[in-house]
């Protein structure tokens, strides 16, 4: 079973590698973390952030296919590192494209660069377009079998190069390289922090409403490597990433009560989150993956726990009458919101990580439920329940109510790795039919993520490691 | 209200149901130190009735009364929840060796964690009364379901006020 996941034990080598592999035409690509060697140290990126309308978003980008040296098997693609360089452009086409991020085209519609032409691009091919900005980018087998993909961002009227990157990664780990990509193009135009390479747990439901199977999955940013974790003999919700990937809080039924879990993904064994025969609800990482909350009614009380990752006892964090539930770390750890009814109704509250004081930082009409911190800090996003349920933000001061969506029943936000976009699972009236949906800071960016069934109780993890 | 009217209805819903088809339970239920002195047993040729320490037995000797409900959002036990409970009560005392769950649920307007506790709490609730009636608490367990199972499917008012629910079921 474990085997069935490679990607969270493969060895995403070091940029370093990628130097000892690299051709004596040396296109190899620097560390993604070192400077460009190019001379371009404007690193501040265009003006602006998803949350406003900044004129990068309607920036024309072209990205033709991924050039390679020598069209060769690959386990990555049956058809060769010719087809891989198109589908590597493509994954990046799609990353930029499904979150209304610029206005990129597509490998499809444009013409294919030889790979010599990736470090010097034929500018007449570009110029002639529509598109501001270009990303170049070729593909490598080495004689180990693994791939090395470079990454080139041209701004076309300048004719000159902004960023480039190369990652070295295992065949089966292709698709990380592209994101890579996207990650690199994304946060040189935006100035945001990049999110694309990254995974999601979530909860797919099948069956009918009053007889949901309910299944703890986990899948890619874009919603490929799908993969199912439990059968669905027991009922799982609201799963939540560890930091480093690899372990999975959620809750389950698997003796009958509702029950933390701590599931490694790597070993697929699991183990309770505290040994008590009381309920638990609500799990959550500390920022560092040191800790975990938990929240567990005792005769029909509810308070919020903390307890160290590797166990041991539990600190009540929480101490007053009625449900304290959920909580979600400030990106420094120092301070958890979280959610309380201690008002007579559910409400969203701060504490130190302590616990000491707590405080209602929600005053508005209607109730606020499920918050959860941006990581960049600046913002909360919660269920805001007003008749019907709706995404919201507000400031962790609790000011600046923004609404971001309308539906009848969204619910549970989770935030992209740079606190730019948020997640969240939308329920049909009558029919229970759920579904994963994301939206920007503006509101403007709405979309539907694909995936194999009925979706909820999405948890975006950070960039990998 | 007493003993004698539990006893009465017993017989009732014992005589009621050897007209109908065979619902014996799945399993035996546990031994029994006081046996309800219904007919079936004394007449091995007619299809078996219920059985004390079956759920069937519990849900017609108490009416129908093991679901009571809630008000959204609200956990508090009223007069007809009350009525309810002591039903249970009375048929708790009359079997004394078994044991039940209370499963609390909740409509679907409400975030899934805060609907788990929710649910939790009603079944607290309806624990915590019965134990105010004399049931020794070691009997009574509570399971929470949150918005999971619902019986009633519809987006509506009136499905939600059947969801948000504590049902008692025998320990079988």
């Amino acid at each position: 079973m474990k085997k069935l996941l490679p990607l969270l034990i493969f060895a995403f080598s070091a940029p370093a590698a990628a130097q000892t592999s690299a051709a004596p035409t040396s296109t190899l690509p620097p560390a993604a973390s070192a400077t460009p060697p190019t001379g371009d140290q404007d690193t501040g990126g265009l003006t602006g952030s998803v949350s406003d309308t900044s004129a990068w978003r309607d920036l024309g980008i072209a990205i033709p296919g991924f050039a390679t040296d020598r069209d060769i098997p690959t386990p990555a693609n049956a058809n060769g590192t010719a087809a891989l360089g198109r589908e590597l452009a493509r994954v990046v086409y799609n990353d930029l494209q499904n979150n209304g991020l610029f206005k990129p085209t597509g490998p499809d519609r444009l013409p294919q660069p030889l790979i010599s032409q990736i470090t010097a691009p034929n500018w007449p091919d570009w110029t002639s377009r529509s598109a501001e900005m270009l990303v170049e980018g070729y593909v490598k087998e080495g004689a180990d079998g693994q791939l090395t993909v470079g990454c080139y961002l041209y701004d076309v009227q300048l004719k000159k190069e902004l960023v480039r990157s190369g990652w070295v990664v295992q065949p089966a780990e292709w698709r990380r390289a592209a994101h890579k990509c996207s990650d690199l193009v994304y946060a040189r135009l935006s100035g945001e922090s990049p999110f694309f390479d990254s995974r999601i747990a979530y909860i797919a439901e099948t069956g009918p409403k009053d007889h949901r199977v309910k299944r703890l999955a986990i899948m890619d940013s874009d919603g490929a490597n799908h993969r199912f974790i439990t059968t669905g003999q027991a009922t799982a919700l609201t799963p939540r990433y560890s930091p480093d990937y690899r372990e999975l809080l959620y809750l389950s039924y698997l003796d009958g009560n509702p029950r933390i879990y701590v599931y490694n993904i790597g070993t697929g064994k699991q183990r309770l989150v505290t040994q008590s025969k009381n309920p638990t609800f609500a799990p959550r990482w500390s920022p560092d993956g040191r800790w975990i909350l938990y929240s567990m009614a005792i005769a029909g009380n509810t308070d919020i726990y903390r307890v160290s990752a590797q166990g041991g006892p539990s600190v009540r964090l929480t101490n007053t009458p009625g449900i304290n539930i959920g909580g979600s770390y400030s990106p420094d750890g120092s301070k958890i919101v979280f959610e309380s009814d201690r008002s007579g109704s559910q409400q969203v509250y701060v504490m130190n990580a302590d616990g000491s004081n707590q405080r209602r930082i929600s005053f508005f009409g209607g109730r606020a439920a499920t918050p959860e911190w941006s990581p960049r800090g600046d913002q909360i996003a919660f269920t805001y329940i007003a008749g019907d349920f709706r995404i919201a933000v507000m400031t962790p001061s609790g000011g600046d109510l923004r609404l971001l969506t309308n539906g009848w029943q969204d619910e549970a936000p989770t935030w992209a790795p740079n606190g730019r976009i948020v997640q969240f699972f939308r329920t049909e009236k009558n029919t229970g039919h759920t579904s994963l949906w994301q939206v920007d800071l503006t509101g403007r960016n709405l979309r539907r993520l694909k995936t194999p069934v009925d979706a909820s109780d999405p948890s975006w993890g950070p960039i990998l490691p | 209200m007493n003993r004698k009217i539990v006893l009465a209805m017993l017989v009732t819903s014992s005589l009621g149901l050897a007209g109908c088809k065979t619902t014996a339970p799945e399993q035996l239920p546990p031994a029994q130190s006081s046996v309800a002195p219904t007919a079936p047993s004394a007449q091995p040729s007619q299809p078996i009735g219920p059985q004390p320490g079956s759920q069937e037995h519990f849900v017609q000797a108490i009416n129908g009364q093991n679901v009571i409900y809630f008000d959204t959002d609200k956990y508090d036990i009223d007069s007809s929840d009350a009525a309810a409970l002591q039903m249970q009560a009375q048929y708790l005392v009359r079997y004394p060796n078994i044991s039940v769950t209370v499963e609390g649920h909740c409509d679907e307007r409400g975030t899934r964690d805060y609907n788990l506790a929710l649910g939790e709490r009603r079944a607290t609730a309806a624990k915590n009364y019965l134990v105010s009636l004399g049931i020794a608490a070691s009997r009574i367990s509570t399971v929470s379901y949150g918005k999971e199972r619902p019986v009633a499917l519809g987006s509506n008012p009136e499905a939600w006020a059947k969801n948000r629910r504590a049902v008692t079921v025998v320990i079988s």
